[in-house]
């Protein structure tokens, strides 16, 4: 991909604009269209194609595939365990009023944003994790047989 | 045709295009014997049975199921039934999930059999298991 | 237009083209659904189906064949199979309301309990991040563990061991195989 020279400058552009965009998505997901999932799949994306232009060494050097492995557990304990600390403070399971027991509809908002972030990092966690393990296979058919 | 039954083709024209869609899908994993083509029409048919399921959550005249930003709810405004949507956005997610697993396992399959094609893998196998009886049948026929 | 796609799917012969067909079929998809006033799903799918998707088969199809190779079995029982299910299903739809009826039994339990629920309990805009995340948190938190599965599977087959074709033993050269 040396001799794309269009692809490297429209990716170095694009690329923060994506991240800006998924981080805008997740938090937003109360107010407009969007949410955990598709803020998790934007970032994704957004480290797929800096790895697809630029090498796949660099984006590892980027996010190593360490922390993309800890980053996949984390967000499904950061949800399981907003509904442990409810069950903690004596409410039910996932029951948000326990984050602000004296403003009910304050802790909805927080447990809604606390969820979704949770969400957002491990469907962001997975899907790049997914794509370094078909990425890192060698290819069988080489780039001329296309 | 009298205007009774044009309304009634109308109101379910929508169910029919997308069973004709899932059919399309379903002939796909069915018929065509490249596993990839079929892991293609699966994703289909998931699509199409999600188009269905939206379609019966619409309101005539609805709107999309988003609050103004003040929360000063209009009465008057119709909105587009909520639920259909959050379950078929789960529906998607794990939609994705299962077709990433297929894809890693289309991708061991080739790596051990050297094809993807169905027909060609039951035929390696059909061999393995003709060779492994032939195989068995010799070792008890000498110890006997 | 849909259909059209579909079926082109069905005739190529070419993998590559089958890949984009159905990341067209995706965005295609993910219109109709905008229509249908399903703008979350409409994002979702646009999101997932032409992005992650389309990118997970390139890479799919770098690491096996690039094309359908014909096969000798007759079509004519799946055929036969595909249009009596069909058949039925059409059969089932005919009890079925109308598309876009206000009274029909999807429109008047739970929906609209949500809708008037939604300003005085959680106070958010956007009705479908709030059942998704408040009413329905059961089953987000069973399909993150579902997504959470699915990656670790994928992790287990193929964990970044290298095939010994390579002659040296870098990453490759070139980014990604896709």
């Amino acid at each position: 991909m040396r001799h794309h020279l269009i692809l490297r400058v429209i990716t170095k552009l694009l690329v923060g604009t994506i991240f800006l965009f998924a981080l805008y998505v997740q938090f937003h997901g109360d107010y407009s269209p969007g949410g955990g999932f598709q803020a998790g799949v934007i970032m994704a994306a957004g480290f797929i194609i800096y790895g697809l232009v630029f090498t796949l060494k660099r984006v590892k050097q980027v996010f190593p595939p360490w922390l993309v492995h800890k980053l996949i557990a984390l967000g499904v304990l950061i949800y399981a365990g907003t509904g442990i600390y409810s069950l903690l403070a004596g409410y039910a399971y996932l029951d948000y009023a326990a984050l602000a027991p004296h403003h009910p509809e304050h802790g909805q908002h927080y447990g809604i944003l606390i969820v979704e972030l949770g969400v957002g990092i491990t469907v962001t966690a997975v899907m790049v994790a997914v794509y370094y393990a078909f990425a890192s296979r060698a290819p069988i058919l080489s780039d001329e047989d296309w | 045709m009298d205007s009774g039954t044009l309304e009634f083709v109308i109101g379910h024209l929508n169910y029919w295009l997308f069973i004709l869609l899932m059919m399309t899908g379903l002939y796909i994993v069915v018929a065509k014997g490249n596993l990839v083509k079929k892991i293609v029409g699966l994703n289909i048919f998931q699509t199409s049975v999600f188009m269905l399921y939206i379609s019966i959550g619409k309101v005539t005249g609805g709107t999309a199921p988003i609050f103004p930003l003040d929360m000063k709810v209009d009465p008057d405004v119709v909105y587009s039934n909520p639920l259909p949507h959050v379950l078929i956005l789960t529906a998607i997610v794990v939609g994705i999930a299962t077709t990433s697993l297929g894809l890693a396992l289309i991708i061991r399959i080739r790596e051990e059999y050297h094809t993807i094609e169905e027909d060609q893998i039951a035929e390696i196998e059909n061999a393995v298991l003709k060779s492994e009886q032939w195989a068995s049948e010799r070792a008890t026929g000498e110890h006997s | 237009m849909l259909t059209v796609t579909a079926l082109a799917v069905v005739r190529t012969r070419s993998l590559f083209a089958v890949v984009t067909l159905s990341g067209v079929f995706s965005l295609l998809s993910a219109l109709l659904f905008v229509t249908m006033d399903a703008v979350d799903v409409a994002f979702t799918e646009a999101a997932v189906g032409a992005g992650i998707s389309t990118v997970l088969m390139l890479g799919t199809l770098a690491l096996t064949a690039r094309s359908e190779r014909s096969t000798k079995r007759s079509s004519t029982v799946p055929l036969l199979a595909v249009l009596v299910t069909g058949a039925a299903l059409v059969y089932g739809t005919l009890d079925m309301p109308s598309f876009g009826q206000s009274d029909a039994p999807a429109q008047i339990h739970v929906g609209p309990d949500y809708l008037e629920r939604i300003p005085h309990e959680i106070g958010v805009p956007n009705a479908v991040t709030a059942i998704l995340a408040s009413y329905r948190g059961y089953d987000t938190l069973g399909e993150t563990a579902v997504v959470f599965a699915a990656g670790i599977g994928v992790l287990m087959l193929i964990s970044g061991l290298r095939t010994r074709r390579r002659k040296d033993e870098d990453d490759p050269e070139t980014g990604g195989s896709a």
